[in-house]
């Protein structure tokens, strides 16, 4: 049974020069929990990460895992392991000696740390692949090799650098449901970076979405993405519209939004436009909607919806909402909709 | 590009190869098939035994600056290409120190290994520094015209041939290689041992090759730092050469020639350098 260790990250400060590159975030994170650092990039998250794992040095701040002060600790001493981007794997070393790697650094003889190894593999399935190069694998074979050189020092916590980026789409999916899957069983916490909003939101237990060297908002990807707090979380997570209403700016869900024709009755606040686009998605029809200052929104409708009304590009509609479905955001945003009593 | 190769290579080589077995007097060459310049040049190696030749000596004399060189060259040229790809950050200054290294090959080689004398002669720089400490109170003979000169002069020269297909090999090292050996909980010198060597293998093969071809051959150093004392492979060409003997010299440059194909084929085991390039 593997202890694993929540993970606590106190004013942790990157400065590289003059330019700050993680400014003094706080984050605690429970053990056994999937999190994903999310955001733009250069946004800090790679930078965090790497602290975490002890190679970039800290500025200012404390990195504990459960009880301990890892902050200036080498990266073996940590109890953490990193899957590098696109993996690092020892191109020299055949695949079980790239496993075996950090068994062989602790001078753990042949016959044992192979056998360990072989273990690994078993683990991520690629144990027919033991004696083969890194060259003569594919990218999920790498990912997989790299998972189990990660994981044979027995981390509390895993650390992955955009593992996905380098597969494609296709494996992406299916690499993405392998490491969920591996995390589940194992227990293990995984801190995992991705600039994709949809990895996090399917992976992640904890999503901590990052801008400009600080935490935006982190939570369940849930209510992340139904409570946004800023704009900038809002537009990120995708699937909103930012839509001010007098002084005030709101998130509104795209699937939220309800079209109606100018003679319609209209009950909550609304915005008016041309339809610009109409794109066909198969399970919803996606209509965008230009507003007079050049802005755009816009509205998934089921395809009966549209099949009910049948707009056309260059028509006047009005996109309407239900006022408890929109959240109120931090900061202000260009696009103005009237409000409920002037459309009224 | 094949028939520049059989004009200015195979063919010469040829031609020495011909001439090896080609019969000879004190002034001239015959064309008439005769191994003499082998058996001469072998004489009284059979007969001498259990003591060694004059021709075994040298050759093991060649060997032995040789491997001294090499293994020097190595240790220097291997350290400074390390220093410029792992601890150099910015590429411009890899660039400059690089070029740096290449100041020297501006002046020829003779004058290069003539500046040695008047620092380690009888009466140079070396023996009267060491003479004004009152750490010696007679010049130190080993300095000049000795084994200690010739491999110093040897090192002196070539090492940069070390240097830059080592550095070639390293500055393509994934940086992230050496993060991930970290990660694992490797020592700077098991990173060393088990990345960095491993993956430098090929440039080190190569610098070796042209280390070993060159000082294998040479007879200017050997002559000029050995004080024409000390002989090698190169110098018994040279004076058979000058002796107008040329099956014998030719003869003496197919058995050169010959030592040091073993020699780099047997590197060329360790790492196949084809494929790595």
């Amino acid at each position: 049974m593997t202890i694993t260790a929540a993970l606590e990250l106190v004013q942790l400060t990157k400065m590289y020069g003059g330019v700050t590159a993680v400014d003094a975030i706080n984050l605690k994170i429970p053990a056994g929990a999937y999190c994903c650092l999310l955001g733009p990039s250069g946004c800090g998250k790679t930078s965090t990460l790497r602290m975490v794992a002890g190679h970039e040095s800290v500025t200012s701040g404390d990195i504990l895992v459960g009880p301990k002060n890892v902050t200036n600790l080498p990266p073996a001493d940590r109890s953490t392991a990193m899957m590098f981007q696109s993996y690092a794997l020892f191109p020299h070393l055949s695949v079980i000696d790239n496993v075996a790697f950090a068994l062989k650094m602790k001078g753990v003889a042949k016959v044992a740390r192979h056998a360990e190894a072989r273990k690994l593999l078993e683990l991520v399935d690629m144990q027919p692949y033991a004696a083969r190069l890194p060259s003569q694998l594919s990218g999920g074979q790498q990912q997989r090799v790299a998972l189990a050189r990660a994981l044979i020092t027995s981390p509390q916590i895993l650390l992955l650098d955009e593992p996905l980026s380098a597969l494609d789409p296709f494996l992406r999916l299916r690499m993405r449901a392998e490491l969920k899957k591996l995390q589940r069983e194992l227990g293990l916490t995984f801190i995992h970076v991705t600039h994709g909003q949809d990895e996090a939101m399917a992976l992640a237990d904890i999503v901590v979405l990052m801008n400009g060297g600080q935490i935006e908002q982190q939570g369940s990807p849930r209510e992340i993405f139904n409570h946004p707090r800023t704009e900038f979380t809002a537009r990120f997570i995708g699937g909103h519209n930012v839509i001010a209403v007098g002084p005030e700016t709101y998130a509104v869900r795209v699937d939220r939004l309800m079209l109606k024709r100018p003679n319609e009755a209209i009950a909550g606040p609304s915005i008016a436009g041309v339809i610009s686009e109409v794109e066909y998605q198969g399970t919803y029809v996606r209509v965008v909607i230009a507003i007079e200052d050049r802005s755009e929104i816009s509205a998934q409708i089921t395809e009966t919806q549209f099949d009910a009304a049948n707009y056309a590009v260059g028509e006047r509609v009005l996109a309407t909402w239900d006022p408890i479905q929109a959240h109120l955001l931090k900061t202000t945003s260009s696009v103005t909709a009237r409000s409920p009593e002037k459309a009224a | 590009m094949m028939l520049v190769f059989a004009l200015f290579f195979l063919l010469p080589l040829l031609f020495v190869t011909i001439v090896s077995a080609w019969d000879y007097n004190e002034y001239e060459m015959i064309p008439a098939f005769s191994l003499r310049g082998y058996s001469d040049t072998f004489e009284g190696c059979i007969a001498d035994l259990p003591n060694l030749c004059t021709i075994l000596k040298t050759y093991l004399k060649t060997l032995k600056l040789c491997l001294l060189t090499w293994v020097l060259t190595l240790l220097i040229g291997f350290t400074v290409a390390y220093f410029l790809a792992f601890h150099v950050r910015s590429k411009t200054w890899q660039i400059v120190l690089t070029l740096l290294c290449t100041i020297p090959f501006w002046t020829s080689n003779v004058i290069r290994m003539i500046a040695w004398i008047p620092l380690l002669g009888r009466n140079g720089l070396v023996n009267r520094g060491l003479e004004g400490a009152g750490l010696i109170h007679q010049p130190v003979e080993w300095l000049l015209f000795s084994e200690f000169s010739v491999v110093l002069a040897l090192v002196h020269l070539f090492t940069f041939f070390m240097v830059v297909p080592i550095f070639n090999s390293m500055i393509r090292i994934d940086k992230r290689l050496i993060e991930a050996a970290y990660d694992a909980g490797a020592t700077g010198w098991q990173t060393l041992v088990n990345i960095v060597i491993p993956l430098a293998k090929p440039g080190i093969v190569i610098g070796s090759i042209f280390v070993i071809t060159i000082v294998m051959g040479d007879f200017v150093t050997i002559g000029v730092m050995g004080g024409q004392q000390i002989a090698s492979a190169g110098k018994i060409i040279e004076a058979r050469l000058n002796a107008l003997q040329f099956p014998a010299a030719a003869a003496n440059a197919v058995i050169l020639l010959g030592i040091t194909i073993l020699i780099i084929s047997a590197l060329t085991r360790i790492v196949d350098v084809r494929k790595e390039l």
